[in-house]
């Protein structure tokens, strides 16, 4: 495997960005967006197949849409490192005016967003209706989904993962973040979902496990065995077992950085822990 | 005074058929969805031919909202067909978040709206969905008349780009708009000259509307009726000049009074002409099982209410 040194010193970056980011209007979700550092940034960077520019309708390229879209700000500070906008627009994160929005939003036309997110449990049935489109328009191309595990509490969810199997929408890999938090605490705990493997293979989806979620070889491996099962009759469902908070020691173990950014001291540890690679905004 | 006649009854479910089965052959962009009520949304003859452009989902009206909002994205179309009901108040979030929000241009197409789905009962009878839609930025919202401009209709919205919210019903009812009408989205159609009273009424209360005038006009009283198939965007410019000329109004839907057609019209007025309206809706209640008919008449739906409201604002100029 070719090295991946480059796409490690991205996610150090994008981790400088989103923490500035929530420091910056002491709002914002640094935990998730911290935990899925490494996946955004190996989606973006190596497993998506994108075209240059922003087209709503993606024909002809690979789509990604964030169903838990409080992680708005990794979203953001990875499209733009990719070039859908200005890195400097990161600054005007949940202010007035801004087409970064508190959760990602068509509405401020902000390229790279397909689809309002935040209210939970609705990105699969999206991501599926996309990857039908897809199928209308003889695109050989893929749709990539993210998605909470405790979002899996929403029962949309589970009509949206009945349908696709049922459909044989088998151009879709559906990501769940498997962190085990949420805002009130372990998923076990709020309201536990036992085995989610052997849930989504009840349900009839093709399943593979990436242990190492904060692992960007891992990542890549386990996307590509991934993108190898499509095509063949059955959605693909990929559990990526992630830390929250994962970069930022004492972001790490606890479900307490969900929803809080950190004060200035917290931040200036947070960023010694991360140092610029790429160039801060 | 111009009378209307009519030769056919039919519901207004049918012309949505028709109407989405002509897409079929002519927009190779339309899909439709449903959420396991083809035969009541008569969507038989699209499905018949065009299978792949059908999405069956089941009884899952929220994943057919978000999968409608999905398919949009690579050019489709989508119409969605279910109930009134599960149309808006079971999957609002879904169409406030997904479609609205997001602006897809989605056409959620309600059948069974109203008391005159009969005898299901108020579980099935929405009388809220005109207020939920109206209030999200954006949508559109239409409530034809009749078979024939429900099927104009459902021409005309998938040549509107955005989310559209289109009610219809299920008994059958007077064909009396012609067959070949253009139908324009937000522009009322004045369906007969008067000048003691406007009344202002959509869906099937139009020709309820059509009834009264023609009795009121027996008594001497001249109706001016207006055909309000657009809810939102309002036709206020027709309103305005209609009352200005009668000095009152009476709106008549199958709709509480709260949220609907009358709500609208009254913001209307109070903002440019204050005028004395009276309401032709249900009265901040639920329906109950019955006929339509018997259901028209014990909620004041029908034309004798609206007579009795168009000497009561008279009364009150």
């Amino acid at each position: 495997m070719p090295s991946t040194q480059h796409l490690k010193d991205l996610t150090t970056q994008v981790r400088r960005d989103i923490l500035r980011m929530v420091h910056k209007v002491n709002s914002g979700h640094p935990g998730g967006s911290l935990g899925c550092a490494e996946f955004f940034v190996a989606l973006y960077n190596e497993i998506m197949d994108r075209n240059e520019g922003f087209d709503m309708d993606g024909i002809g390229e690979d789509l990604f849409f964030l169903s838990n879209g409080h992680i708005s700000p990794i979203y953001y500070s990875v499209l733009a490192r990719s070039g859908y906008f200005p890195v400097d627009e990161l600054n005007t994160f949940r202010l007035i005016n801004s087409r970064l929005q508190g959760h990602p939003t068509t509405h401020e036309g902000l390229p790279g967003i397909r689809i309002a997110s935040g209210s939970l449990g609705q990105g699969m049935s999206v991501a599926i209706g996309a990857a039908q489109a897809k199928k209308l328009n003889n695109d050989s191309h893929l749709i990539y989904s993210l998605h909470g595990d405790g979002e899996l509490q929403e029962g949309q969810n589970w009509e949206a993962i009945m349908y696709a199997s049922a459909k044989k929408v088998d151009n879709l890999i559906a990501t769940v973040d498997l962190n085990g938090k949420q805002i009130d605490g372990a998923t076990d705990d709020v309201l536990a979902m036992g085995d989610v493997k052997a849930k989504f293979e009840a349900f009839d989806w093709v399943v593979v496990e990436i242990k190492e979620g904060n692992d960007i070889d891992a990542i890549l491996k386990g996307m590509a065995e991934a993108k190898s099962k499509t095509g063949q009759g059955k959605p693909v469902c990929v559990l990526l077992e992630t830390m929250m908070g994962n970069g930022v020691d004492f972001m790490m173990h606890t479900h307490a950085w969900h929803g809080k950014a950190p004060n200035d001291e917290q931040l200036a540890s947070a960023l010694e822990q991360n140092p610029e690679t790429l160039g801060d905004y | 005074m111009k009378t209307f006649t009519y030769t056919e009854k039919k519901d207004t479910r049918s012309g949505f058929g028709a109407g989405l089965a002509e897409l079929g052959r002519t927009n190779p962009n339309v899909v439709a969805l449903c959420a396991d009520l083809v035969g009541s949304l008569k969507m038989d003859k699209f499905i018949e031919e065009n299978p792949e452009r059908f999405f069956q989902v089941g009884i899952a009206e929220a994943n057919m909202m978000g999968i409608a909002a999905g398919l949009t994205i690579g050019g489709k179309i989508p119409f969605t067909g279910t109930f009134a009901n599960f149309s808006t108040g079971r999957v609002y979030d879904q169409i406030r978040q997904s479609i609205a929000y997001s602006g897809k241009n989605v056409k959620i197409c309600a059948s069974h709206a109203g008391l005159t789905l009969g005898e299901d009962g108020a579980t099935h009878q929405i009388l809220e969905d005109i207020g939920l839609m109206k209030m999200l930025p954006g949508m559109v919202v239409i409530n034809p008349c009749d078979y024939n401009q429900t099927k104009a209709a459902t021409l005309a919205i998938a040549e509107h780009n955005g989310p559209v919210y289109l009610r219809f019903g299920r008994p059958s009812v007077p064909i009396f708009t012609p067959a070949d009408q253009k139908f324009e989205i937000g522009k009322a159609i004045k369906m007969t000259e008067g000048t003691d009273v406007t009344i202002v009424a959509t869906g099937h209360l139009v020709w309820e509307a059509l009834e009264a005038s023609k009795a009121l006009f027996e008594e001497g009283i001249s109706a001016e009726v207006i055909n309000i198939h657009t809810i939102k965007p309002l036709d206020e410019e027709a309103i305005l000049k209609s009352v200005a000329k009668t000095g009152c109004v009476v709106t008549a839907e199958e709709h509480n009074y709260l949220g609907g057609l009358g709500e609208s019209v009254s913001r209307v007025l109070t903002l440019n002409n204050p005028a004395p309206q009276e309401f032709v809706a249900t009265n901040d209640t639920f329906g109950e099982s019955g006929t339509p008919a018997q259901l028209m008449e014990k909620y004041g739906l029908n034309s004798a209410a609206i007579i009795k409201k168009s000497k009561a604002v008279i009364a009150r100029k």
